[in-house]
């Protein structure tokens, strides 16, 4: 069962501001989503297949011929809400106290 | 006056040569149908007038020089979820509404180089999460064939481009049957290759295990010349491949019949896929019931490990790097605004939802477990594919649902998607074809019918699609 509570937490851990209105319905509707795959939980046991590995594989390059440094710096910062010197501009992280 | 309707890339490209009309003369009837029908319709969200002419003018020079390329002059309608450099590229939201995309997507540089002109960039489900285009922060479109009706989605801007005849055909991108859906809902051929079978780089990421770009068209042959034309392996997108030798088989083709999945629909569904069946049988086809069990599970798979993917992609919307930016009081406050107000709610909904089935003591149940079973799934493809070439069921459960008739229960909307999530599972490619039209009310809707193959026979699809439509 999740809870406004459960909602609460999730979108603090997804960084999403939810109003407590839509903390009441966001649970009704991920309460029934989540009813609706756990479906598959049965089904998984029955069959014993448990490898989580796919047949996808990683193809693997060799880290060379960077481009130019900053050649495309300035095309990217244009897209920056905010920008200094040709770094992206963030409010201070790490605070004293 | 051209005639629009059903135009192929084919025989546009004769009427140029024959000078019956000029890649100016129609980009303009296509531009003179948009300006006519798109404020009532919505697919697109922006028209790009001045390029497509110029970009005409030039196609009617190389055309002239005999320097064209394989799609000099033909008018193509984009998904705004696909980067045109230069161009805006909001995936529908409000969070990238001013995001000019810095580089071509690899699929449209392909396109581009062969003289593609692009007519504009089409709405969607917002980061295309959705089966009905109403869930854009730019309004809904309307289904051209039926106005108080959904173009499906997510890439219903594309399809409705191409069924208002605004487009000669419309790149989408199908994670879960969003273009094969919108295909079927507007009567037209949606295509969706082998995963990997297109570059992804240059697309707004959803689940990037599930992405493909894909096609909307009047024609199979349509579908292939684009296809043939973006396929392949590029560098910048690690998963891209596709085999030099070919997969596609010669000689009669089986179709397999997975008839368990079919419980459930009307009759008018069932008749519209029996009829396909006949005609396919008629056609010389060997027609064979088969098994997919797990194949009714794919959809619940879907909703874990989709949602999974999308809260990680997602990420990357902080209202630091680009796109929309909300001032707050510190960091942490500026990303929970940024994202609270840029993301829709649906967006929300997937990105909480992910974050759940991943989130620690959850994770084994949830996402583990998907995983299993999609290879369950994956292997009961491959085993139907030593059997039969194809397998056959319908596109969607129904024709096009009313705007605002799922709205309010988001699992009702997941499920207009039963059919086509299983291929977006298991990786096959897959083909809508439009198969006629249902009784719906007072109107008759079209519906789609679709192939699935193994994995890189998509000239097998293509085979059987233009044996049934008859090209």
């Amino acid at each position: 069962m999740i809870t406004p509570e459960d909602i609460d937490k999730l979108s603090n851990l997804s960084r999403i501001e939810v109003s407590e209105e839509e903390k009441i319905s966001f649970s009704k509707e991920i309460d029934s989503i989540l009813e609706y795959v756990g479906q598959i939980s049965e089904l998984a046991s029955e069959s014993g297949e448990t490898e989580q590995t796919s047949s996808v594989r990683n193809v693997f390059r060799q880290d060379e011929n960077p481009h130019e440094s900053g050649l495309y710096t300035e095309t990217l910062l244009k897209e920056a809400p905010d920008s200094q010197d040709g770094f992206v501009k963030v409010k201070k992280i790490l605070s004293h106290d | 006056m051209i005639d629009l309707n059903n135009l192929s890339i084919k025989r546009a490209k004769d009427s140029f040569e024959k000078g019956e009309y000029s890649p100016s003369e129609l980009v303009s009837e296509y531009l003179n149908v948009i300006e006519e029908k798109n404020p009532q319709i919505n697919a697109y969200l922006e028209v790009f007038r001045d390029d497509a002419l110029s970009q005409a003018k030039e196609a009617e020079k190389k055309i002239k020089d005999g320097t064209s390329g394989k799609l000099s002059g033909i008018p193509l309608a984009v998904k705004d979820n696909i980067l045109i450099e230069g161009k805006i590229a909001s995936a529908s939201s409000k969070i990238l509404s001013s995001f000019t995309a810095p580089y071509n997507a690899t699929a449209i540089e392909r396109l581009k180089k062969e003289g593609a002109i692009f007519l504009g960039r089409t709405n969607m489900d917002e980061f295309a999460m959705g089966s009905s285009t109403e869930n854009s922060a730019y309004g809904p479109t309307k289904n051209p064939l039926d106005e108080s009706r959904v173009p499906g989605g997510s890439s219903g801007g594309s399809a409705a481009a191409v069924a208002m005849n605004g487009a000669l055909a419309g790149l989408g991108t199908d994670t879960g049957g969003s273009v094969r859906q919108p295909a079927s809902f507007c009567g037209k051929v949606g295509f969706k290759p082998t995963y990997g079978a297109i570059s992804r780089y240059g697309l707004i990421a959803m689940g990037s295990s599930l992405d493909q770009l894909g096609t909307i068209t009047n024609t199979v042959d349509d579908a292939e010349k684009l296809f043939s034309i973006m396929k392949g392996k590029d560098p910048m997108d690690s998963t891209s491949y596709y085999p030099e030798e070919k997969k596609a088989k010669d000689g009669a083709l089986t179709i397999g019949i997975p008839r368990e999945l079919f419980d459930g629909l009307s009759k008018d569904v069932l008749e519209n896929v029996e009829s396909a069946i006949n005609k396919f049988r008629d056609l010389g086809y060997k027609i064979l019931d088969i098994e997919l069990p797990s194949a009714k599970n794919a959809l619940a798979v879907y909703y874990i490990l989709m949602p999974a993917e999308v809260s990680s992609n997602l990420a990357r919307f902080d209202g630091v790097k680009y796109g929309l930016h909300k001032e707050g009081e510190d960091l942490l406050d500026e990303y929970l605004k940024t994202r609270g107000e840029g993301f829709g709610k649906e967006v929300r909904r997937r990105i909480m939802l992910g974050t759940y089935v991943l989130s620690a003591g959850y994770s084994d149940a949830y996402y583990r477990k998907a995983l299993s079973v999609q290879k369950l799934i994956q292997k009961e493809y491959e085993k139907s594919f030593e059997k039969v070439d194809l397998v056959l069921t319908p596109t969607t459960p129904t024709p096009a649902f009313s705007i605002g008739e799922k709205t309010s229960d988001p699992l009702q909307m997941y499920l207009a998607d039963v059919f086509t999530v299983p291929a977006n599972i298991s990786g096959n490619p897959s083909i809508s074809l439009p198969n006629g039209t249902v009784p719906c009310g007072e109107k008759s809707l079209p519906l789609g019918v679709q192939l699935i193959s193994s994995n890189y026979a998509e000239d097998t699809l293509f085979r059987a699609g233009k044996d049934f439509l008859g090209e």
